[in-house]
């Protein structure tokens, strides 16, 4: 039997040799995780919960994930909206101060060269970009830029998310200013006497924040929260889970630079303006897929019974034709079994078509579904 | 001491006869983490000692489980079907995956006794 590392299917170009640990590095030791190496960093891929037990914690009560990974850039100076428009599809301008907004930088040929946030901190720009991306994105923006705005990469910070429906209390008892933020809304404000910036966002489907803290304060949040008893830590393998319910876009995966923002029915984070404007990288194909519609999509599968159908599995219609392939698929624990999303051919595409996996030589009856899996419980204050 | 025999692949055997219950090692459920699926071979398949003979799936990753000797498979373990879960709580016990009737008895002396293979885990970490 081959008893796998986890972390190394969850990356693909993860295996770097020099592994390089967060801030966070002893908490999770200390918490018994089993540690993986994802994007460069020993990450836990899951405390001694599991992954499942993780996961339904995340979704009744609270979870604290350590995404210090990521990449926290700043980019400030003249006209710094204006310039950073001409690499992402969303709308930069029209970001209102400490408002926040999901968009994706594009290639000239209209395919994704990753996705982000952005948020408008007064004056700076803060963007939180994907860990595997976050160097390359840096060049772009500096090879881009260097000549007209500050750009700096917070290595010196770390990045905590709380997720959850009791995320938001359990946060108030520290920072009761959060009571008041909206979602994908941010905010400074200071936990127990150490300056953070928090996020109200996520990646789990969940109400939730993202607090970014200087590296040195990480443990001392991360202890607070964590003695919450109603706060459980969780790892890459729920978070991975969580998101996969809530089908949100994992990067290499089911967006890459080989899939246009409308393709991944990304296109309601592209605002009238931008639509009417253009002048991102790649618009000419993605504004012609807005108004034509893409040859493919991506979509919710569901199979039938309990096999999980995993990235790279054939999706094939009624008639054995390959009509597309799986892009994230796995186990969803509040579902109860195997979900999976992927891309196939526009006209296979209606909720409710009938396909086909190829799982192992077989075929798995499977369904186009709607995206989530499950609701969003999103902060609609 | 068990009756358990153990192959390097991380699966058990317990032999009655010329026939042996086969499951994967408490060591190998804790590396997957929690078992979702579970594929098991037709019965009345023969299979060679090494081919594939079942595959596991956690949350994260299938892996392939392997015959540790060759033989007939006999029965298998519908219960894991509704409760795969069966191999993380009891992965020796209820969590068993399919019966063999053995082609060569003499193919289990190649296996490793549970004192061993402890030593043999215990060199992995």
């Amino acid at each position: 039997m081959l008893v796998f590392v986890a972390g190394v299917e969850m990356g693909g170009e993860n295996r770097e040799k020099v592994v390089k640990s967060t801030s966070l590095y002893d908490c999770h030791v200390a918490a018994g995780a089993k540690m993986v190496p994802f994007a460069g960093y020993a990450m836990p891929l899951n405390y001694p919960a599991g992954i499942i037990s993780e996961h339904l914690h995340t979704r009744a009560n609270a979870s604290l994930f350590d995404v210090s990974h990521m990449g926290q850039i700043s980019i400030w100076g003249d006209g710094a909206a204006h310039a950073l428009e001409s690499l992402v599809t969303g709308d930069i301008i029209g970001l209102k101060t400490w408002r926040s907004r999901y968009t994706q930088f594009t290639d000239d040929n209209g395919g994704i060269k990753d996705d982000l946030i952005v948020t408008n901190a007064d004056g700076r720009l803060m963007l939180v970009v994907n860990a595997d991306r976050k160097h390359a994105d840096l060049d772009h923006l500096e090879i881009t830029f260097r000549d007209s705005l500050d750009i700096v990469m917070h290595d010196d910070k770390a990045l905590i998310a709380l997720q959850g429906p009791h995320a938001a209390s359990a946060l108030a008892r520290h920072a009761p200013a959060v009571a008041e933020l909206g979602f994908m809304s941010a905010a400074t404000m200071a936990i127990a006497g150490i300056d953070v910036t928090v996020l109200r966002s996520g990646y789990t489907g969940e109400d939730g924040f993202e607090i970014s803290v200087y590296a040195e304060s990480a443990q001392h949040i991360w202890n607070i929260l964590a003695a919450d008893p109603g706060i459980e830590p969780a790892g890459l393998g729920a978070r991975d889970s969580l998101r996969l319910e809530a089908g949100l876009c994992l990067y290499g995966h089911d967006i890459n630079e080989t899939t246009s923002p409308v393709e991944a029915g990304l296109a309601w984070s592209i605002s009238k303006r931008r639509r009417a404007e253009g002048g991102f990288p790649g618009a000419e194909r993605i504004l012609s897929e807005i108004a034509d519609g893409p040859k493919r999509r991506r979509v919710g599968v569901l199979p039938e019974g309990r096999a999980p159908a995993r990235e790279g599995v054939e999706i094939i219609n009624i008639d054995g034709e390959t009509v597309g392939k799986i892009t994230s698929g796995g186990f969803g624990p509040s579902v109860g079994g195997p979900v999976a999303m992927g891309y196939v051919d526009a006209k296979s595409a209606e909720i409710g078509t009938k396909v086909g996996l190829l799982v192992r030589g077989k075929t798995i009856a499977a369904q186009i579904v709607k995206l989530p899996f499950v609701k969003h419980s999103y902060h609609s204050g | 001491m068990s009756d358990l025999k153990f192959s390097k692949d991380h699966e058990w055997l317990r032999v009655e006869g010329d026939s042996a219950t086969v499951g994967i090692s408490d060591y190998a459920q804790e590396q997957l983490g929690d078992v979702v699926y579970v594929e098991l071979p037709e019965i009345g398949k023969q299979i060679t000692a090494g081919a594939q003979a079942a595959v596991v799936e956690s949350v994260k990753a299938a892996s392939e489980v392997y015959a540790p000797v060759s033989g007939a498979v006999t029965d298998v373990n519908i219960a894991l079907e509704d409760d795969p879960a069966l191999v993380n709580s009891d992965a020796t016990g209820e969590g068993w995956f399919f019966k063999l009737k053995l082609d060569d008895v003499a193919e289990l002396d190649k296996l490793m006794d549970e004192a061993v293979y402890g030593e043999f885990t215990a060199s992995l970490e």
